[in-house]
């Protein structure tokens, strides 16, 4: 956009404009990188007062763990690499991979290869690399940074997180697929359907939009803890308790989130032309073969957006997973009040620290792929209305 | 499309809803008139042991549950009406601090307290993050396209981290003698503890979920800027318009619309403040009203769950955010069918 030279700020408000973006970008990722930070390092250095301390890690480097600046170097290189294939390629595989149908297996297989990579590369190749080169370089081989993994083994090998893990991608995956497929058929309905019916059935889901949470699980918990005393006059001895189990869990994560999905998917085919669907029901197509030979192929842009929202509904989820979920099948934002509400050695949280990075780090990946269709997603409710 | 048709669409969905969302509210409703609890028995119970002369016999009473021929406990169900509300309002204590004029008793009382809490937190970040939002807008807006990107993804960091995960992260920054909390020692040169009284936890509360949803108001804003009619601004730099008045009387007006939006959603979100209150683990001083329904489901020490006055705290929730959004949404309602008609 060009601008002309009146509208363009003066020096000064320009200026202030930068310094106040940075001052912004500061505050936003200070607290994560922090934590990132906090978490390789020894106990004794994460809660030191002196930041230098938290950031060199001297007591960490003690143990004769750390990274040289060599190391450095090669890690940095890798994360810009990492980035760019994410920021650029990611997007080009799941278009060169996309076949006929299924546009979102292009997406899943693409972002599990980029997640695997990423894996490999940080836990095996670099690591061996680093190590072999190191003792050649004299100074530039020698540990200045001291960092230490040993608190994420300890939470995900010894405290049996990836069991958190999977229930987390059990649940979410859940809440993603179904949601995104009953809101698609619902929002599609919605918005071509000129019934009186179909503005109630929105201002009715705007309406649960504002419900607490808490009041929907209080009607929950009784139902679910004593599922198999209700129904079993009418499944005898096969009555399933749902209390603790994922798939009732998962229901009704989809059903809060209803709301926000058939207002987006409503939105969304709105803005797809209906002389598309029509122009094959000239042709004899039902309502349902036109939905799916027409629509289907050009509604994965909006499906992207709106399944990322639902990602998000289901993986930050506490309230619903912490009162429903026994400890067996428990996800991992839950499970995570575990390690802090154990009275505490310092290295207990670190450990905490530890799993928080391990939660967080998904979703660093997320927005590194998905900016631009989390962004749309924002302006999309807003600016339709 | 037919109606028929119609219903084969939106047919699932709707289902969801009624019976995930519709249903629970009646129940909830419902069981906050009755309370459940288990079938007590009272037994005299002698025990004996053997002493120096002879037996040493003790009979005391016990109350047990009574327990049926699979080993359950035995409950009951009665109407108890209003009860559960008056216990969760805690009616006698509430009516004994108001016509004493006891304000900081008053205010002691769970139900009150949180209800202070979540409409404080509720009404003092919504100007702030909308100013928020806006400033880092317009200051995007002015900057090079090069740097926007990588702006719009840090800004991002905070929006979509896992509420509980961001306030902890916040939380570790200040606790004991956190980075944070040493850097406002050394500059105020005294020993200050964050967590120790309800008012810096309530700031660090609100800090937060500024921090959490300024990205949000930030984006809306920033996608409302580009469809700003350059022209208008431009005559208004004719005439002599400040920046100020150009912020004024031209882009805040074409935002006004994104502004409404903003605030119904955060009404409705920022009401059902919670998962700080867990990261922070600042029940002890501060707690919100979602907080209090969350409390009462989860089980006590002997594995029961006061379902009946969860269900009574639930419903005076939903009464308050109905109240609060009473009038935005006739507002949005007027307008809507104003323009209509």
């Amino acid at each position: 956009m060009t601008q002309s030279r009146a509208l363009r700020p003066s020096l000064s408000l320009r200026l202030f404009g930068f310094s106040f973006l940075g001052f912004w970008c500061l505050i936003a990722a200070f607290p994560i990188f922090w934590i990132t930070v906090m978490s390789l390092k020894d106990p004794i250095d994460a809660f030191s007062s002196n930041p230098l301390t938290v950031i060199f890690g001297d007591a960490t480097r003690f143990t004769g763990l750390g990274l040289s600046p060599f190391g450095m170097a090669v890690i940095g290189l890798a994360f810009y690499f990492a980035l760019r294939v994410a920021r650029r390629s990611v997007l080009a595989w799941t278009a060169a991979l996309e076949p006929k149908s299924g546009r979102i297996n292009g997406w899943i297989v693409a972002i599990l290869a980029f997640a695997v990579m990423c894996a490999v590369a940080s836990l095996l190749i670099l690591p061996a690399v680093i190590g072999l080169v190191n003792p050649w370089l004299g100074a530039l081989g020698r540990p200045i940074l001291g960092l230490t993994a040993e608190h994420y083994i300890s939470v995900w090998i010894d405290g049996e997180f990836y069991r958190n893990f999977i229930n987390s991608m059990i649940v979410t995956s859940g809440v993603v697929a179904i949601s995104l497929s009953v809101g698609t058929l619902a929002g599609f309905g919605l918005a071509r359907s000129r019934m009186k019916i179909a503005f109630w059935i929105l201002i009715a889901a705007l309406v649960f939009r504002a419900l607490p949470h808490s009041v929907l699980v209080a009607g929950y918990l009784p139902v679910f803890v004593n599922s198999s005393d209700i129904l079993r006059p009418l499944l005898g001895e096969a009555a399933p308790t749902y209390y603790g189990k994922p798939l009732p869990v998962i229901f009704a994560l989809v059903a809060i989130n209803q709301p926000f999905t058939i207002w987006m998917l409503r939105s969304f085919f709105a803005s797809i032309p209906s002389d598309l669907d029509e122009a094959a029901r000239v042709d004899g197509c039902t309502y349902f073969q036109a939905f799916r030979l027409v629509i289907i192929p050009v509604m994965w842009p909006g499906v992207v957006t709106t399944g990322l929202f639902s990602f998000l509904l289901g993986y930050n989820d506490f309230l619903v997973t912490s009162l429903l979920l026994d400890a067996q099948n428990q996800t991992m934002v839950p499970a995570i009040t575990s390690f802090f509400n154990r009275e505490t050695t310092s290295t207990d949280q670190v450990q905490a620290v530890a799993a928080a990075v391990s939660i967080t780090a998904p979703l660093f990946f997320l927005v590194m792929v998905f900016q631009k269709q989390i962004v749309s997603g924002l302006t999309a409710g807003a600016v339709k209305g | 499309m037919k109606a028929r048709t119609f219903a084969w669409f939106v047919g699932p969905s709707v289902l969801l809803m009624l019976l995930f969302i519709a249903a629970p509210l009646v129940s909830v409703l419902v069981q906050s008139f009755y309370v459940t609890a288990p079938v007590l028995e009272t037994v005299v119970v002698e025990t004996c042991t053997p002493g120096f002369t002879g037996q040493i016999c003790e009979t005391a009473t016990q109350t047990r549950p009574l327990i049926d021929g699979n080993g359950k406990v035995i409950t009951t169900t009665e109407f108890v009406g209003l009860q559960s509300y008056r216990n969760v309002l805690e009616t006698e204590r509430t009516l004994a601090a108001l016509s004493s004029w006891d304000f900081r008793e008053f205010l002691s009382i769970d139900f009150w307290k949180a209800l202070r809490f979540t409409l404080t937190f509720t009404f003092i970040t919504l100007p702030i993050m909308l100013v928020t939002g806006l400033g880092i807008a317009l200051a995007v807006n002015m900057a090079t396209a090069r740097i926007r990107g990588q702006v719009i993804f840090v800004s991002l960091l905070p929006f979509i981290i896992t509420p509980v995960i961001g306030a902890l992260s916040i939380k570790w920054l200040f606790i004991g003698d956190g980075i944070l909390t040493a850097l406002i020692e050394w500059w105020l040169a005294r020993d200050i503890a964050l967590f120790a009284q309800a008012w810096t936890i309530e700031i660090l509360l609100l800090s937060y979920r500024v921090w959490h949803v300024s990205p949000f108001a930030f984006v809306v804003f920033y996608a409302g800027l580009q469809t700003l009619n350059m022209d208008s601004v431009e005559s208004a730099i004719i005439d002599g318009a400040t920046r100020w008045q150009r912020l004024r009387y031209i882009v805040i007006p074409h935002l006004m619309p994104l502004i409404v939006f903003l605030t119904v959603i955060h009404l409705m979100d920022s009401y059902r403040v919670f998962e700080e209150i867990v990261g922070f683990a600042s029940e002890n001083h501060v707690i919100s009203l979602q907080w209090i329904t969350y409390d009462l489901l989860t089980p006590d020490d002997a594995g029961n769950r006061s379902i009946s006055r969860a269900s009574a705290s639930s419903m005076l929730t939903m009464i308050g955010i109905v109240i609060l959004l009473v009038f935005p949404l006739r507002q949005t309602w007027r307008d809507y069918f104003g323009k209509a008609a």
